[in-house]
């Protein structure tokens, strides 16, 4: 029952204005601390070359996390990420490495690199897409159905080589199939590559979620699914490109793990789902889905990477930077449940 | 207009005995953020009477008892109970002083059986370890048959439709030993019936020395219960006055600050040819049987078609199927003279077919987007400039109908949230509106808004006659849909049991038909609608 009277206006108290900015954009803030005081603590960390070698790790787990926005934004999940990496991973490196052959003609084809990423890239979007019909079509939680995912991708990509690495993937100069490498190696404007694709998702990101049907189909989804429903937004199809965008993320993250250590190993990408979550959350999109959003999801994926490179670089043993991540992660989450009483706050005065 | 002079008198002083007053409020004002829902508002309880609280939507009566049962805390004021200010900071706090609240919006956890959200939060034990369900149950099958209802203890809420499950918050209530008892629109959701149960049941509180606090938008309902009526407008205190001195139009012009003759006028309209037609329209009930039972019936273009029947008749299932959420309906919809071969709601939507849900909160809105997302959510196609949404057209279109409907918003990208349950209830009509629909499917479009609002959406209902539109609609009131309907069809368990013109209709009328193949009065198990 407060129905809006624009002609009263409580007095605005600036405090309060300027503590609750600093609330909304508690992400950016943290990311702001975390580079003030490691630029104080070790010299070279504001130089160029770190800033592009910390930007190049934050990229990989950045491109999964701009997938996961659009499933977490529907009130979903995927679980499946890290294994369908470790999987595009393995499935890049085998072509690259032995081909496919095929039995009925005996023979063995070596496609070119660019048809290998276009493969992986397919394979990643199916695998998304199967993860997404599953939940659409069968109704079964995103949560099960991706932890399902997560194991047989897993399996699979152990199952490709027996559980051994593709090694040096540099390809042959007689099949036509090398410059695998350059996807991690090479630079454009001397930034890799790598960055470039995360500068490019993110913005592609950004305007399908705030400008298209599609992303405010994929808002609608996850703030209310009956009512999306009856508002004619096609529900099922929506959650299936959600999951097949993550797929398709995921794909990239496999080939440019691989190409920068130019091997597949079948562990590729293990736990990656759980930072890329981390980078969700920590960006300001909410668990249950509806409210977040891209920008957001970037900044947490600064805040995670930055943290971890600082921590090594300042020598802080790995168990330490585990504790100060997981610190991090909930102190954010804690200044969530500050930004609503300070909401309340403001009602008072 | 010589009521409202002897009541004029009466405003300024407090009414005579004080010692009768057994809650007051005093002062109360609450500021939210670019809002003041509440100025200087004192409110009195007397002891073992009903405490009608009337005002429009955005009064401030919910705020008012929100503050009063701890989920909001005043920004100025005190409430005095026995003449003894108290604090209450949480809902528990309330539960403490013996005051309960029965919402507006349902509160019952869908997910848990009627017995288990009874006595959620206080479950019986006779060991301090496990709950005695045996007992529970036991105790709401007492409850239950004390409103003369035939629910299940061991029903899931999920599966009741919402008149049942205002019913079990009703028994909730009446479970916990309470002095003061707020109901927030009890009986929005509730057949004719199952009003005059709750009636029986609040006089018998009322002899128990229980007193009530009694919101509706139902005001003929208000003198036929209430013992004293406290008026507010815009968070302002207007009057208090005894029920037995007052009138209806007296009531409303309070509260509208306007005189009531404008108020539910139905303008004649032309009647066209048939639009829509629907033939043998089936659902089958879980378990055998139909919820609606081969059904067919003409819609006209520039037609007001009312759909009365008691809870559970099959009306609102008769919408679902036309908008195409019941997967498992059967039947032809013959649009226009072409069947419509599809099923989804998407395709419905796209043909002209649109449904104003019967529940706001769960199935109108989505409350994490604003004003205007909410608004354009089912017309987005209309608003592109290649691939992005036009924030510049958009925007038009959102303006456009905020205007038209009168939505009361300071800034369309405030969240839905905000907004009073009337306005968001036009916001839910402009969705459907923004669609250019053909037929408009409208399920209790009036459910707990105020008169104001309800006006004003007949008013778009009457437009939309005039333009030639079909509109349906769904309501468990009688005197709105006399008021309203060009033609009136009347369901009972499924089967539409009596049609009626509006020259014909008469209360008694629809109430018999409605009551055909019902012998005793109405009880209905949980398995209806299979929601």
């Amino acid at each position: 029952m407060t129905s809006a009277k624009a002609s009263v206006k409580p007095h605005r108290n600036i405090k309060i204005e300027i503590q609750n900015l600093l609330l909304r954009g508690r992400a950016f803030v943290a990311l702001i601390i975390v580079v003030v005081v490691f630029s104080i603590l070790s010299p070279s960390f504001l130089s160029g070359t770190n800033i592009v070698i910390m930007s190049k790790h934050v990229a990989i787990n950045a491109i999964l996390a701009i997938g996961m926005t659009f499933v977490i934004l529907t009130g979903g999940i995927d679980l499946s990420v890290g294994s369908i990496v470790g999987l595009v991973a393995m499935i890049a490196g085998g072509m690259i490495n032995e081909g496919f052959t095929i039995p009925a003609l005996g023979v063995t084809v070596y496609p070119h690199t660019w048809m290998i990423v276009l493969i992986s890239l397919i394979i990643g979007t199916v695998l998304g897409t199967i993860t997404g019909l599953i939940i659409a079509k069968f109704n079964v939680a995103p949560f099960i159905a991706t932890l399902g995912m997560m194991y047989i991708g897993r399996g699979f990509a152990g199952l490709r080589n027996n559980g051994l690495t593709f090694a040096n993937l540099v390809g042959r100069e007689e099949f036509g199939n090398t410059g695998f490498e350059v996807l991690g190696a090479g630079t454009f404007l001397s930034i890799p590559y790598s960055i470039w694709i995360m500068v490019i998702f993110s913005v592609i990101a950004y305007l399908v979620t705030m400008r298209t049907p599609f992303g405010r189909h994929v808002y609608a989804l996850g703030g209310n699914e009956r009512s999306a429903n009856l508002s004619g937004v096609p529900i099922n199809p929506t959650k299936v490109i959600v999951y097949a965008i993550s797929g398709f993320c995921c794909a990239w993250v496999g080939l440019i793990v691989a190409s920068q250590l130019v091997a597949a190993h079948p562990a590729t990408g293990e736990t990656y789902e759980l930072s890329a979550i981390a980078a969700v959350v920590l960006g300001g999109t909410s668990l249950a889905g509806g409210r977040g959003n891209v920008g957001g999801t970037l900044i947490g994926a600064f805040v995670i990477g930055v943290l971890g490179d600082g921590l090594i670089m300042l020598g802080v043993s790995t168990f330490w930077q585990s504790v100060i991540k997981g610190a991090v992660i909930l102190d954010q989450m804690q200044a969530r449940m500050q930004e609503s009483v300070a909401l309340a706050q403001q009602q008072e005065k | 207009m010589t009521v409202a002079s002897q009541v004029v008198g009466q405003m300024d002083t407090h009414p005579s005995s004080m010692t009768d007053v057994c809650l007051r409020a005093e002062g109360i004002t609450k500021v939210f953020p670019g809002t003041i829902a509440l100025e200087n508002v004192d409110f009195n309880v007397y002891r073992g009477k009903v405490n009608v609280l009337v005002g429009e939507n955005g009064a401030g009566k919910s705020t008012l008892m929100k503050i009063l049962a701890g989920v909001e805390q005043a920004t100025h004021g005190r409430v005095l109970l026995e003449g003894k200010e108290i604090h209450i900071k949480s809902p528990l706090d309330a539960t403490r002083h013996g005051i309960g609240i029965i919402y507006q919006e349902l509160t019952l956890c869908p997910n848990l059986t009627v017995d288990e959200n009874i006595f959620l939060a206080r479950e019986l034990s006779s060991n301090g370890v496990f709950i005695d369900r045996k007992t529970q149950k036991k105790r709401t099958r007492e409850l239950i048959r004390r409103l003369e209802q035939n629910i299940k203890p061991e029903a899931y809420v999920g599966d009741l439709r919402i008149g049942q499950q205002q019913i079990v918050e009703i028994a909730k209530a009446l479970a916990q030993n309470i002095q003061i008892l707020i109901m927030d629109e009890p009986t929005s959701a509730l057949s004719v019936a199952e009003v005059q149960v709750l009636f029986k049941v609040i006089r018998e509180l009322k002899a128990n020395g229980v007193s009530i606090i009694y919101i509706s938008h139902k005001l003929e309902e208000l003198l036929q219960i209430g013992d004293y009526v406290t008026i507010l407008r815009d968070g302002k205190l207007v009057c208090e006055a005894e029920a037995s001195k007052i009138d209806v139009p007296w009531i409303i012009e309070k509260m509208v600050g306007r005189s009531p003759s404008k108020l539910f006028t139905r303008t004649e309209h032309k009647i066209g040819e048939v639009l829509m037609h629907i033939e043998n329209m089936t659902l089958p009930r879980l378990g055998g049987g139909y919820v609606v039972d081969h059904v067919s019936f003409d819609v006209h273009a520039g037609e007001i078609l009312g759909l009365y029947g008691l809870m559970g008749a099959g009306r609102s299932d008769l919408l679902d199927c036309l908008a195409g959420t019941c997967p498992l309906a059967n039947g032809e919809v013959i649009l226009n003279g072409k069947k419509l071969l599809t099923f989804t709601v998407t395709d419905r939507i796209r043909k002209g077919i649109v449904l104003i849900p019967e529940n706001r909160q769960a199935e109108g809105l989505v409350p994490t987007l604003s004003v205007a997302h909410n608004m354009t959510l089912a017309s987005l196609a209309r608003y592109l400039s290649r691939f992005f949404i036009s924030r510049k057209k958009e925007m038009a279109a959102v303006n456009g109908m905020i205007k038209d409907l009168r939505v009361r918003v300071t800034n369309p990208n405030q969240l839905i949230t905000s907004l009073s349950g009337g306005n968001q209830q036009k916001v839910v009509v402009a969705k459907g509106l923004l669609t250019e629909p053909k037929v408009l499917l409208m399920d209790e479009p009036t459910r707990g808004i105020d008169v104001g609002a309800k006006s004003e959406i007949f008013e778009i209902m009457n437009n939309l006659a005039l333009q030639g539109y079909g509109v349906v609609f769904v309501s468990s009131e009688l005197k709105e849909i006399l008021a309203m309907s060009d033609r009136i069809l009347v369901m009972s368990k499924g089967k539409i049991t009596g049609e009626f013109s509006h020259d014909e209709a008469t209360e008694e009328k629809l109430v018999a038909a409605s009551a055909i193949g019902h012998e005793l009065v109405q009880v209905e198990n949980n398995s209806n609608g299979g929601k």
